[in-house]
């Protein structure tokens, strides 16, 4: 950039073309490549890097789960009651039609727009393998359903605290609905992947997301209620593991000293109770696979 | 820069490459095909994402099969189709491509200004892509493919979709990818014509089998033949014929050509004053004469005939 002395004595500032400049630099790589793509598929599953508009549901549902974590914490506190009315690791399952919400819009939004707009084969042109693909999104969408749900734990924790609700108790209890918090982050991020990733129309996406969280949830839950009805508890315990939201509900109640929803607060027990984990993480696996087999066809 | 060695890539149900070698050397090189003549197949394979079926490809010295990663870091790719999000902008969407490819955060956006600059986006960067036209999109796809400044860019069809105007500046901007930036391009298209006028090497395949690779000069060099165009007129109703049947009493070989075209074999320069003092002593109006060049068209035209 320099200036020179135009017609009449008047200053006329120039733009040189410094022409073409080449890169000297670093080139960090796939791993450098992987976790930016995971910051920023972190990003887009809040809507930050994007317009205001994308940013409303997100946070408009995020305050809707935060919500209730400031009511407990303020009803405990005045009320005097030596424990939070809702327990940390059942917070996520009572949320739970606000975070199916979150996932069905989340999901879509990850993977369905790179195949909609066919951005896919300008990754697959870079360093970053197929698989790491894959990997980063599951990794961010597992993240984003995580802080999702450990947020407003954090603030009942912290108000629990601020109200002396028993230090010991409290930090257990947060600490298990944290650990509750991932397997539900983890569990849900792999399926709802896998569905939003078989369309292109991120509309199907959410409603196919939907439908894959809650409708065998509520045939489980039906048919859970039949059968303690006819009064065969052993079978509540093993339908349990039939849904995303009862199988996380079983975990929670058998492992991490929760209370399950199941009909007359039923706890899984013995084989049905080892069944919970091992079928979480076979879903989890199996979604993956699927997942890394899908975008083998995917794209380039 | 790129070397295949009896490449072959079989489908279940057909042979999109054929036993391809072909070495092609840094600048300007136009891949030319028919839709299906298996230009995407092989640029799948440079980059390593597909396996070959027997063959080898190398590309900047690296084996594709093997050293995939490592080509793509230092190669770009602009694809054939639309591959832009509408609801982000080109800045943000280069920048993000950029640290696909490895640059880390401040040398991503400092690339990505440089970048769209030279392709020739300015203001517009900054609004979302869903309103571009299709030849700020192309600028925008072939920004994300010089992003992290490689040594080799494939382009595949550049110029598909866009106007004369628009196939023009893509064309112009290919060729200062090499010329101004030092940057070796592929570029492949169905049409001779453009790449003609843009690249320094051509290689031409059809069915997967390579039909000719050659240095562009080669291709349009300069021949002894001239064409001469002449008008018909009262005395001479076939103005052509006449001029042909004159000149061989001068003693000048020449033949018909299509139209009102003569080829006259133009040894040395004294054929011109001959040729021009024919048709004035016929009474013909000279409508044209110029040096003949081969056009590519018509080295394909005998490729394809020769193979068939």
């Amino acid at each position: 950039m320099s200036t020179g002395t135009g017609t009449g004595g008047v200053r006329d500032a120039r733009i040189h073309d410094i022409g073409y400049r080449h890169y000297e630099g670093r080139r960090l790589g796939r791993s450098y490549a992987r976790r930016s793509l995971i910051t920023h598929s972190l990003r887009g599953a809040y809507g930050l890097g994007r317009s205001a508009r994308h940013k409303v549901l997100p946070f408009g549902l995020f305050g809707i789960t935060a919500i209730p974590a400031i009511v407990m914490v303020a009803v405990a506190i005045t009320t005097g009651l030596d424990e939070l009315p809702i327990e940390y690791t059942s917070y996520a399952l009572f949320m739970q039609p606000i975070l199916g919400l979150y996932i069905a819009l989340a999901a879509p939004q990850m993977v369905s727009l790179d195949l909609r707009f066919k951005t896919i084969p300008l990754y697959f042109s870079r360093p970053v393998e197929r698989n790491d693909y894959v990997a980063a999104k599951f990794a961010a969408l597992s993240l984003a359903l995580f802080l999702f749900v450990s947020v407003p734990l954090l603030i009942a924790y912290a108000g629990g605290l601020l109200g002396k609700l028993g230090f010991a108790e409290q930090t257990s209890g947060f600490a298990r609905g944290l650990v509750a918090a991932a397997v539900f982050a983890v569990l849900h991020a792999a399926i709802a992947l896998l569905v939003a990733s078989l369309t292109p129309r991120r509309g199907f996406g959410v409603a196919a997301v939907i439908a894959t969280l809650t409708v065998p949830y509520f045939a489980v839950t039906a048919v859970q209620v039949v059968a303690s009805e006819q009064g065969s508890p052993g079978a509540v315990e093993w339908l349990g593991l039939f849904s995303p939201g009862t199988l996380l509900d079983g975990i929670q109640a058998a492992f991490l000293g929760g209370v399950s929803e199941f009909p007359d607060e039923l706890e899984p027990s013995g084989a049905a109770a080892a069944c919970y984990p091992l079928v979480a993480a076979g879903l989890v696996v199996l979604c993956s696979y699927l997942l890394t087999r899908r975008y083998r066809k995917a794209g380039l | 820069m790129i070397r295949t060695e009896r490449l072959t890539k079989r489908y279940p149900r057909v042979t999109a490459l054929d036993g391809l070698t072909v070495d092609i050397g840094p600048g300007v090189t136009g891949l030319v095909g028919a839709n299906g003549a298996g230009k995407s197949t092989l640029i799948k394979i440079l980059l390593g994402l597909a396996p070959a079926t027997e063959g080898t490809a190398a590309v900047l010295g690296r084996d594709a099969a093997r050293e995939g990663g490592a080509i793509r870091e230092q190669v770009g790719y602009m694809p054939e189709h639309d591959c832009l999000p509408p609801d982000v902008s080109a800045t943000e969407f280069v920048v993000h491509m950029a640290r696909m490819s490895g640059l880390p955060a401040s040398a991503a956006r400092e690339r990505t200004a440089d970048t769209l600059r030279h392709v020739g986006l300015y203001e517009e960067r900054y609004r979302p892509m869903g309103g571009y036209s299709t030849g700020m999109k192309q600028r925008v796809k072939l920004a994300q493919a010089l992003v992290h400044d490689p040594k080799l860019v494939l382009l595949d069809e550049p110029t598909n979709g866009l106007d004369p105007a628009g196939r023009d500046e893509m064309l112009g901007l290919i060729r200062r990818v090499h010329a101004d930036f030092g940057i070796s391009v592929l570029v492949t298209s169905h049409l001779l014509g453009e790449l003609e006028r843009t690249s320094d090497h051509i290689v031409v395949i059809d069915g997967g089998k390579l039909l000719r690779s050659q240095a562009i000069a080669a291709f349009t060099e300069v021949t002894a033949s001239l064409a001469v165009e002449v008008t018909d007129s009262d005395t001479h109703p076939d103005g052509a014929a006449a001029l042909l049947a004159a000149l061989g009493g001068r003693g000048l070989a020449a033949t018909a050509g299509t139209g009102h075209l003569v080829h006259v074999d133009a040894a040395d320069e004294a054929a011109y004053d001959v040729v021009r003092d024919v048709i004035a002593d016929l009474g013909l109006g000279l409508i044209r004469m110029e040096q003949r060049r081969h056009r590519i068209a018509e080295v394909f035209q005998d490729a394809q005939e020769a193979v068939q």
